[in-house]
């Protein structure tokens, strides 16, 4: 009879972590970075030297934020592929603010400030109007952000003229400290993805709102009658992704010191591996914040170790992500939520 | 000879034993009943001989032979099943549904003309005159219903299952199917099927088995078993001592008065009483809008009503976090679907309605776990570790984790919908248990049920729902399976709604 169907879900009798089965899913990502790094020491002297791993770590922290905020929304069942070409909006769009606002504000760190605000504002709004159109609208997550994506890539075109839009040299000493800075010998990105990934965690499994949010991605309809704001709280999770990519792009700006058409180019595939890699259900209902951030480091260290050694050509480096995940989906497909 | 024949068959879903050990013979140009109670493991045996799911031990013989395992071979072999729940394509025509997987082929294209000729044949000898050029979506549920059968027949099959086929067929539709199957039974072929309906086994069935907690306790041919004995055997017990005692009547007070709700498509006009301290049962035919009804009360489904007063004050109808607010609890009949998060742990789901209404913003798992203990306790949920998931336990404790859920919140309203659908007899019992005790304690209960003896033995009053419509009222002695089928089945003259309706 009815009952039936869902008893058969037999691998979900126990929580993970108590047999051995489960300690090794639970700590999977662990391992397989633990591996990486093995194989990373074996083939390059300097792998693990503080200046390779330091680098790594800077360069990993850009999706390391943004795969943050992707943990809430595939968490919650959704999908964000835009956080690529939002990044390159609000690059765009904060540079062009700034160099305008330079005149008023004068090249010091109101600037920097007024700009950091700005960036935050375009990538709340973003977020904002993914969510409305996806729960309001009830169009798939799919087709909304696919559609967000082309549109802000095409913005970012229209408004760089096909070029690239260039922050002030006047202006680029006053943001380097954000990429180049060093705050007790850490390096400033990283600081930033260690609070963003810890407050993170901390709300996705302490907080009311984050029970709220794996809820949802478990079953929304049981959301919704155990009197669970749903339309909120899925909405916020893409206001969450829009802040999140806004930050990481504040950091990314005095990298380059330019937003170009191609900014933020494949960001969405390497944000949602990490986050599927780290063993965030891509089905929703279950997620993991430190989790997605060894899926960082993971892709980042694979990258890392392509350029160091030269085995094989870093041009196939996007052919490794794409592969990881699809292996790191088959591996979670006889899962079931958690 | 036999057609079919299960030797010993078991089934457990995980640790979860649904058949233990069916012998049983189907003989051919016979038509065997399978009662039991909901959860008994009727469907399961009937997926069993339909190849949908392999047995976990024992063996089934086909005219002598091993029976075919997957579907697939159980078809060619001439096995079809008819599923409660309907497998029909909504965006296909009728015709090309009744031959869905089975198109009458012309060279490399499918010969629509004659699919749509055989389908119209097929289903006028169901004495159903469905157009066979329409999609389905447009078509009422009996409908689909008659699709389906027609689809069985149409692959000429030497044994049918049907599962519950007269659920949502009106008594004339009822008929026309038990003559095709009388027919089909002269052509030499045999049928299984289930049915809540007694008087139905009694009617068609040659022979009748009962199954019980997954063993069969009892063959007989129908005309050696009155309907009341075979209730018996599917209970384990005499029907009057799984009932709490009733309450004398009582002048109750209303806690919600509700005035001409509606909503669009389910409910018309409904009118009602909710009272404190009574058990009010909602009774009618599946889709007669009796869920429907108590979603649209609790800001569910859009509705609309003329007047909405709640402990004496007039107000508008809640949306469904605010219902909640109001201390007014709807338990879903879907349990897996809209109930519980089966992946997640048991703490959190009784956790869940009460984080979600209380509006703490941290969660505080000690006092979770603290929450789960005294649930376990009260309602005895039987889980032997406290940190599985919910979709490991059986349906009996599922549903009490979801009656733990439900009232962690302390309504003075709860709406039970089908609280003992596919649970065990024991849990049974005690949910009754449960919802005599809040009576009891003052709380209005409503109690939706497709079981007519669940609603028989459980409420003060019935409210009988048809078509959208509330058809009758009965209450305390007057309350009978004869009335309550009455109304529901519309023959009731008393009904004044009713005639406003046509």
């Amino acid at each position: 009879m009815t009952d039936i169907t869902a008893t058969s879900a037999g691998n979900a009798t126990a929580s993970p972590g108590r047999t051995l089965a489960g300690i090794f899913e639970a700590a999977g990502p662990l391992i397989a970075l633990i591996l990486l790094m093995l194989i990373g020491s074996l083939m390059s002297d300097s792998f693990l030297g503080a200046e390779n791993l330091s680098n790594v770590f800077t360069r990993s922290a850009i999706i390391g934020i943004i795969a943050v905020g992707a943990t809430f929304v595939i968490t919650a069942g959704g999908l964000d592929l835009s956080v690529g070409s939002l990044s390159a909006l609000v690059a765009g769009v904060t540079i062009m603010f700034m160099n305008s606002a330079a005149e008023v504000l004068g090249p010091g760190w109101q600037l920097v400030a007024a700009g950091i605000v700005c960036s935050l504002v375009v990538g709340a709004a973003a977020g904002l109007l993914n969510g409305v159109m996806i729960v309001k609208g009830r169009v798939e997550a799919f087709i909304v952000t696919l559609g967000a994506m082309g549109i802000f890539r095409s913005v970012i075109t229209w408004l760089a003229d096909g070029g690239s839009i260039s922050l002030d040299f006047s202006l680029r000493d006053a943001a380097r400290p954000i990429y180049y800075g060093q705050v007790l010998g850490i390096a400033v990105p990283i600081l930033v993805l260690g609070v963003i990934a810890i407050v993170g965690e901390l709300v996705l499994r302490r907080m009311r709102f984050g029970r709220h949010v794996a809820a949802i991605g478990s079953n929304r309809h049981v959301a919704f009658y155990s009197a669970i704001p749903v339309n909120r709280v899925r909405i916020l999770t893409y206001v969450i992704q829009g802040l999140c990519v806004a930050v990481a792009t504040v950091i990314y700006v005095p990298r380059l010191g330019a937003a170009t058409p191609s900014t933020g180019l494949m960001w969405e595939l390497e944000a949602i591996a990490a986050v599927i890699i780290g063993g965030t259900a891509l089905s929703g209902g279950f997620g993991r914040i430190w989790g997605t951030i060894v899926g960082v480091l993971i892709l980042g260290f694979i990258s890392n170790i392509l350029n160091l050694t030269g085995f094989i050509s870093p041009y196939l480096n996007g052919a490794f992500q794409g592969a990881i995940i699809i292996i790191a989906v088959l591996l979670q497909r006889d899962r079931s939520q958690g | 000879m036999a057609l079919l024949v299960f030797r010993d068959i078991a089934k457990s879903y995980g640790i979860v034993p649904v058949l233990k050990g069916i012998d049983l013979v189907v003989k051919p140009g016979e038509v065997l009943a399978l009662v039991g109670e909901n959860g008994a493991g009727k469907s399961t045996l009937m997926r069993i001989a339909a190849g949908l799911a392999p047995p976990s031990s024992g063996t089934m013989l086909l005219d002598g032979a091993p029976a075919p395992a997957t579907l697939h071979a159980a078809e060619r072999a001439g096995i079809v099943m008819v599923h409660q729940e309907f497998c029909l394509a909504p965006h296909l025509t009728v015709a090309e549904n009744v031959f869905l997987g089975r198109e009458i082929t012309r060279g490399l294209f499918t010969d629509r003309k004659a699919m749509e000729a055989r389908a119209r044949d097929l289903l006028a000898e169901l004495g159903s005159i469905a157009p066979v050029r329409t999609r389905l979506r447009d078509l009422p549920v009996s409908d689909w219903q008659m699709i389906e059968l027609a689809k069985a027949f149409a692959r000429q099959p030497k044994l049918i299952l049907m599962d519950e086929p007269t659920a949502v067929l009106s008594a004339t539709e009822a008929g026309n199917l038990f003559a095709r199957i009388r027919a089909f039974r002269e052509a030499g072929g045999s049928v299984i099927f289930t049915s809540h309906r007694l008087e139905e086994v009694k009617d068609i069935a040659d022979r009748v088995a009962v199954l019980r907690d997954g063993q069969i306790v009892r063959v007989e041919n129908t005309s050696d078993i009155s309907e009341d004995a075979m209730a018996e055997a599917m209970v384990g017990r005499p029907l009057s001592e799984i009932y709490p005692p009733r309450r004398g009547a009582a002048d109750r007070k209303a806690l919600l008065s509700v005035a001409g709700l509606t909503s669009p498509g389910a409910v018309e006009e409904a009118t009602l009483d909710i009272r404190e301290g009574e058990v009010l049962g909602i009774s009618g035919l599946v889709g007669s809008g009796r869920t429907e009804l108590f979603e649209a009360l609790f800001g569910l489904r859009p509705a609309r009503c003329g007047s909405f007063v709640l402990r004496g004050e007039a107000r508008k109808l809640p949306a469904a976090r605010e219902a909640w607010g109001l201390k007014l609890a709807y338990l879903t009949e879907d349990r897996k679907g809209k109930g519980l998060l089966l992946g997640k742990s048991l703490d959190q789901n009784v956790a869940l309605t009460k984080g979600a209404i209380n509006g703490a913003r941290w969660i505080d798992r000690r006092a979770e776990r603290r929450d789960l203990e005294a649930a376990v306790g009260r309602y005895d949920i039987r889980a032997g570790r406290l940190d599985v998931t919910a979709g490991a336990l059986s349906g009996g404790n599922q549903q009490k984790v979801l009656i733990a859920k439900t009232l962690a919140v302390e309504p003075d309203l709860i709406v039970f919908d089908e609280p003992t659908r596919g649970v065990d007899i024991g849990a049974k019992q005690q949910i009754y248990e449960i919802i005599a005790t809040l009576a009891a304690e003052g709380k209005a209960i409503v109690v939706i049920s497709s079981e007519m003896q669940e609603i028989v033995g459980l409420s003060d009053r019935v409210l009988v729902m048809r078509r959208g419509r509330i058809a009758g009222e009965l209450s305390g002695d007057a309350i009978s399976e004869t009335d309550i089928i009455r109304f529901a089945m519309g023959l009731e003259d008393k009904a004044p709604q009713e005639e406003a309706s046509h």
